[in-house]
């Protein structure tokens, strides 16, 4: 589905061994990760399994406990000085992910302004980029999201699919060179999420490198690269998507899985065709 | 007998006070309006610092009355050396207490505001400052404008205060008047329909501003 993975280079996101401790509960126990440039990772496992966590460290909306996270070669969030880490300001986070492109579950639109006004402002504001260049970009990544002609409403005026793409387009104006989606169709009522996939597939398709926390396993099988099983915070199964749905033999994996596809037959018919 | 020729002799003296009142008290609403929102944005902070000072000024200007701040404002400035206006020493009082009760009721609209917000607002790049004048302070307004009508419309009342240190306003005039015609009724009676008139319109400006800022759905 996606331009071929350029295995070779050094990834983009390279996770090491980080744990994540909210109080005494351990969230993430020990995750390694590393995402190529143009691939499309897909995270999937339980809720609670730690896997938006994980997608939240990695975008320094959490601050991760231990081990190491570079966003292309730099380390996120932290400095080392004879192995002490130490908490570098928030303007030096800011630049080192300033090439990663967060959409939210919620979408997260500002309220008080237009879908272009969200897209727009932060152009200007964050990148510098002149009043009415940024409102020509923002108009265009409108489009691509097949929003143009919704430039001027406001969120509240936009269904949840139209919110989530705004969400998208907004991201994508930085011209990040990573996205992360966290749950992007969670919200959604279920005739919204297949807008929302299409807008993803087209992004995957144009090469973007991805990395999608995600209960859609139709999207997960069709456009990732890389699927990646997260329980109890840790990687308990990873590779292609045909090793990960049809061989990998994880019983916390099989079981899984197992609840996804009962949950979703609704025709006996089509047994055998559904299941694993 | 009630002399309403003296109404209408001494009107046009007291709208050019309330003009003065409409002044004095919109300009400390503003200026507290800045004040009240660092000392906010201060105590929602992770600094101890900030919180403390942000805690201590509330309660200072909360729990001291306005009178006896503008007294002190008015007799002890000239002692420690700030020779200004008395009318801008009673701005400023007017600000600094407003500033305390309009941070209390910012601190509400900031912490009604989805947190989801300001993460989205991280991850484009906005820093501190930007993020509190595009989306947080924006918001805060839209989610207590009917409180912060209430504040001003106080405040507006409250300017009668600063007539005690000499500062020509309406309630000043009004007692000049009163006093050198020996007819208070009339004068005060003008006097307080002038502020109830002052206090609807800006009622009126509070709701259309309602109507029209109105978050459809602020999660």
């Amino acid at each position: 589905m996606t331009a071929t993975p350029d295995t070779g280079s050094r990834p983009i996101i390279d996770v090491r061994g980080v744990w994540k401790r909210f109080g005494t509960a351990e969230v993430l126990k020990g995750i390694d990760l590393a995402i190529r440039k143009s691939e499309v990772t897909c995270i999937i496992g339980p809720s609670g399994s730690g896997k938006s966590t994980l997608l939240r460290c990695i975008a320094f909306l959490e601050e991760y406990s231990e081990g190491e996270i570079y966003i292309e070669g730099e380390l996120l969030g932290f400095s080392l000085e004879n192995g002490k880490r130490r908490r570098v300001s928030d303007a030096e986070v800011a630049r080192v992910r300033r090439n990663v492109g967060f959409v939210f579950q919620q979408f997260n639109l500002w309220p008080h302004m237009t879908a272009l006004e969200n897209v727009a402002m932060p152009l200007k504001l964050a990148r510098g980029i002149a009043r009415e260049d940024a409102a020509k970009r923002a108009r265009r990544m409108l489009e691509k999201v097949g929003l143009g002609h919704r430039a001027e409403a406001y969120p509240s005026q936009l269904s949840g699919g139209q919110q989530q793409r705004v969400g998208i387009a907004r991201a994508l104006a930085m011209e990040p060179h990573i996205m992360l989606f966290d749950e992007p169709t969670s919200a959604l009522d279920p005739e919204l999420v297949g807008e929302v996939l299409q807008v993803m597939r087209d992004l995957a398709a144009e090469g973007m490198t991805m990395a999608v926390v995600t209960h859609e396993m139709g999207f997960a099988a069709q456009v990732a690269d890389t699927v990646v099983f997260i329980d109890h915070g840790v990687i308990a199964a990873s590779g292609s998507p045909q090793q990960v749905f049809r061989k990998d033999e994880n019983p916390r994996l099989r079981q899984f899985l197992q609840n996804y596809f009962e949950r979703n037959v609704f025709w006996q018919g089509a047994e055998g065709a559904g299941a694993p | 007998m009630f002399d309403v020729n003296l109404i209408i002799k001494s009107l046009p003296m007291l709208l050019q006070a309330s003009v003065w009142t409409v002044i004095y008290s919109l300009s400390s609403v503003a200026i507290g309006f800045c004040i009240g929102t660092l000392v906010c944005a201060a105590g929602l902070s992770s600094s101890r610092l900030g919180r403390g000072f942000s805690a201590f000024y509330v309660s200072f200007f909360r729990g001291v009355p306005l009178l006896v701040q503008l007294l002190i404002s008015y007799y002890c400035l000239p002692l420690i050396g700030v020779n200004v206006p008395s009318s801008v020493a009673a701005v400023g009082t007017l600000a600094l207490c407003t500033g305390a009760y309009l941070a209390e009721i910012l601190r509400g609209g900031f912490l009604g505001i989805p947190p989801g917000l300001i993460e989205a607002a991280r991850m484009v790049g906005l820093g501190r400052a930007r993020i509190l004048t595009r989306i947080e302070v924006p918001l805060a307004v839209r989610l207590t404008l009917p409180s912060l009508v209430n504040e001003t419309t106080m405040m507006v009342k409250a300017s009668s205060l600063i007539s005690v240190v000499g500062v020509l306003e309406l309630t000043r005039l009004a007692q000049n008047i009163a006093t050198s015609t020996f007819q208070p009724l009339e004068i005060y009676l003008t006097a307080g329909a002038i502020y109830f008139v002052i206090n609807g319109a800006i009622s009126l400006i509070g709701r259309f501003a309602e109507s029209r800022f109105r978050l459809e759905t602020a999660r």
